[in-house]
């Protein structure tokens, strides 16, 4: 019975591993669908953005009492998951505590460490989930979250709230065990026989692990793998000023070639796609921030378009991203290479009337705890618009056509520029 | 005063301190061309040698970047650096902080590398060197004042001491509005947005903004973008016809206690 069971869990680990391995290596090749970008200078200064903004949370700290909550969750899930590693240990050699004698009283100490922080991720979910659904925070609220995404943030925060449970309760069914949070439910589990609190111990056990592997193997259909990607994507955040928008050099050589002749080379390579009107035309970091991306809404909250009633959203233009790169995916995997399907990111996923609300301030950079520029996606989908599409309000045709004839955006002269020299 | 051309200073074989680039507002808007002079005053007074290009200036290309057409950017990024390298320009300073995010972050890929600094933070480095003097009769003491900060300056360029600590060498006091700094709320104007119809919605950025600034109750309203200043004009006015609070540019500000 107890070798089927150690089987039963190592093939069920197996499966759990692989699984997850390869839908990792699938989101792998999508943000590698993306444009090549060299992101390795200064690594000195990424390594510090990563210290500061993925371990440290720094941005989520301009609120302190989410940040508090957060980090709660956030050590506990790590530390916890050090338990797992006995855990697994248990289940594959049909071992009790395998680390406890080999650790004597500091065995206490740490799960006692580890029942604590159980606890308070518990509270903590309870709390978040109280944000979203019973308080209901305006960012959480939001049409962005409508169906699959506002049931996806809710599936977690239930799911850690049932493992943290289970935790403790195994604990608690233990009949040796004593700790600091699990004692107090002891009293609940009064009067059972010996037999009884062993199979309440184990299923506890059971269902806890298989949980986590589904939880695990969860991760990268939600938008829970910030948990991975936020360290990454804070390595690869730009390091250049937020107003400096990135040059495009074909363009730059062509202004050249035509004011200097001389300059052009005989064999100049065909124009490339201006701006982005799909995902392959992002950068590989544009859709790597698209997979990180939580949809907590900080964003679109500090957005000026979105909370004056504008479509735009940046959250959304995040969620959208990863929508069109997930079905891009699928696309790939069904014919082998991408087979166009008669849709692109712009228009299809991202109208023109959001990019058009825009002000570039900047906002959502700034907000966003773990790095994630919507700015660059937006201003790469104006430029194909207007590049590609010649599609432009007519004010703005106006301006162009202002900056080409009288050097400024408006229609005046450009020999009045210094008339107030005059005035001085 | 007498404002002198870069194409003077050539002519005498000299070169300024530095170049005040007054860019397409501070040149044309009627508005702004009233913070263009407020600073060339300053600058005047402060015997600060500076010169502008006059007419052989262009528009940055800052509102077709950020629009999506690229083309024009870099056709008049092309121009102005041409110019701007042909008289060996080594220091400018600007109103603007489009232009100066432009001209600093944008023009040196494209080989235009010059020393870019905005308007308020050499105000500040002017009041440090004791080069600007203020009159007895300060009658910015004590007054209550709210600043706006620009994106472009602030969360772009990481820019938000400077001008409050300009307004603190006046002693005035300084109202923060709710959201600042590196939360400051937009006034709706970047990104081309000045020159299009904002996109429909609930309200407008700026009468969200100029709401922010109201509820300060602060005396006055101090910006250091021309676009900023525009937007926060109109908000204020359409939002109540009995608050009058004055939209002021932090040169305006510093102009007026020099005279």
């Amino acid at each position: 019975m107890a070798l089927i069971a150690e089987l039963l869990f190592g093939l069920i680990s197996a499966a759990a591993f692989f699984l997850f391995g390869k839908n990792l290596l699938a989101i792998r090749r999508n943000i590698l669908i993306g444009k090549e970008v060299s992101l390795n200078d200064h690594p000195s200064k990424r390594w510090k953005n990563v210290l500061l903004l993925a371990f440290g949370q720094k941005k989520m700290f301009r609120n302190p009492l989410v940040a508090f909550l957060h980090l709660i969750v956030y050590v506990g899930f790590i530390i916890i998951n050090i338990e797992l590693l006995e855990i697994i240990v248990d289940g594959i050699t049909g071992s009790h505590r395998a680390f406890a004698p080999f650790l004597g009283t500091c065995y206490g100490f740490i799960i006692n460490c580890f029942e604590i922080l159980a606890a308070l991720v518990l509270i903590a979910c309870v709390i978040f989930f109280s944000r979203r659904n019973i308080i209901r925070i305006k960012r959480f609220i939001s049409k962005d979250l409508n169906g699959w995404p506002r049931s996806d943030a809710n599936a977690i925060l239930i799911t850690e709230v049932v493992l943290m449970s289970l935790f403790l309760i195994m604990n608690a069914a233990d009949p040796e065990s004593n700790f600091l949070v699990s004692s107090y439910l002891k009293p609940l589990l009064k009067g059972l026989s010996e037999s009884q609190l062993s199979l309440i111990e184990h299923t506890a056990w059971w269902i806890h692990i298989l949980g986590i592997y589904a939880f695990m193997n969860y991760l990268p259909y939600s938008k829970h793998l910030h948990i991975i990607l936020a360290f990454p994507n804070a390595y690869y955040a730009s390091l250049l000023p937020k107003g400096e928008m990135h040059n495009m050099v074909s363009i730059q050589n062509e202004v050249l070639y035509a004011m200097q002749p001389e300059l052009a080379p005989t064999d100049a390579a065909a124009p490339e796609k201006f701006g982005a009107k799909d995902v392959m035309d992002l950068s590989w970091k544009n859709l790597m921030d698209a997979y990180s991306c939580t949809e907590c809404g900080r964003c679109s909250t500090a957005c000026p378009a979105n909370s004056t009633g504008k479509l735009l959203s940046p959250r959304k233009i995040m969620m959208s991203t990863r929508d069109r790169l997930e079905a891009v995916g699928k696309n790939i995997e069904k014919n082998k290479s991408y087979v166009e399907d008669g849709k692109s990111l712009l228009h299809d996923y991202i109208s023109v009337e959001e990019l058009r609300a825009c002000t570039t301030c900047n906002a959502c950079v700034e907000e966003c705890p773990i790095s994630i520029s919507p700015l660059d996606i937006i201003l790469e989908l104006r430029r194909s618009l207007v590049m590609e599409e010649s599609n432009a309000p007519a004010e703005w045709n106006g301006m162009f056509s202002n900056i080409e004839n009288n050097f400024a955006p408006w229609k005046f002269s450009p020999d009045d520029r210094d008339a107030w020299t005059s005035q001085a | 005063m007498k404002v002198s051309t870069m194409a003077e200073f050539m002519a005498r074989g000299e070169q300024p301190e530095v170049l005040f680039w007054v860019g397409c507002a501070g040149s044309f808007d009627q508005r702004a061309q009233k913070i263009t002079k407020a600073f060339a005053t300053i600058l005047d007074k402060a015997g600060v040698r500076y010169a502008i290009l006059g007419k052989e200036e262009a528009c940055t290309g800052d509102p077709a970047r950020r629009a999506g057409n690229e083309f024009m950017f870099q056709m008049m990024a092309y121009q102005n650096i041409q110019i701007l390298n042909g008289y060996e320009i080594k220091k400018i300073v600007t109103t603007c902080p489009h232009c100066f995010n432009t001209l600093k972050n944008e023009y040196p890929a494209l080989g235009g590398v010059y020393d870019v600094i905005h308007h308020t933070t050499f105000l500040q480095e002017l009041i440090e060197q004791g080069k600007i003097k203020f009159t007895d009769s300060n009658e910015w003491k004590g007054k209550s004042i709210t600043y706006h900060d620009s994106c472009y300056l602030g969360r772009a360029n990481e820019i938000y001491e400077a001008p409050r600590k300009v307004l603190e060498s006046l002693d005035m006091e300084l109202r923060e509005m709710k959201r600042c700094k590196s939360k400051g709320l937009c006034c709706g104007a970047g990104g081309a947005q000045m020159f299009k119809e904002e996109e429909k919605g609930d309200k407008r950025i700026n009468t969200e903004r100029a709401d922010e600034a109201i509820e300060t109750k602060a005396d006055f309203v101090a910006s250091a973008c021309p676009f900023c200043n525009t937007m926060m004009t109109d908000g204020i006015k359409n939002r109540d016809a009995e608050v009058k609070t004055e939209v002021l540019d932090i040169a305006e500000i510093i102009a007026k206690a020099i005279q």
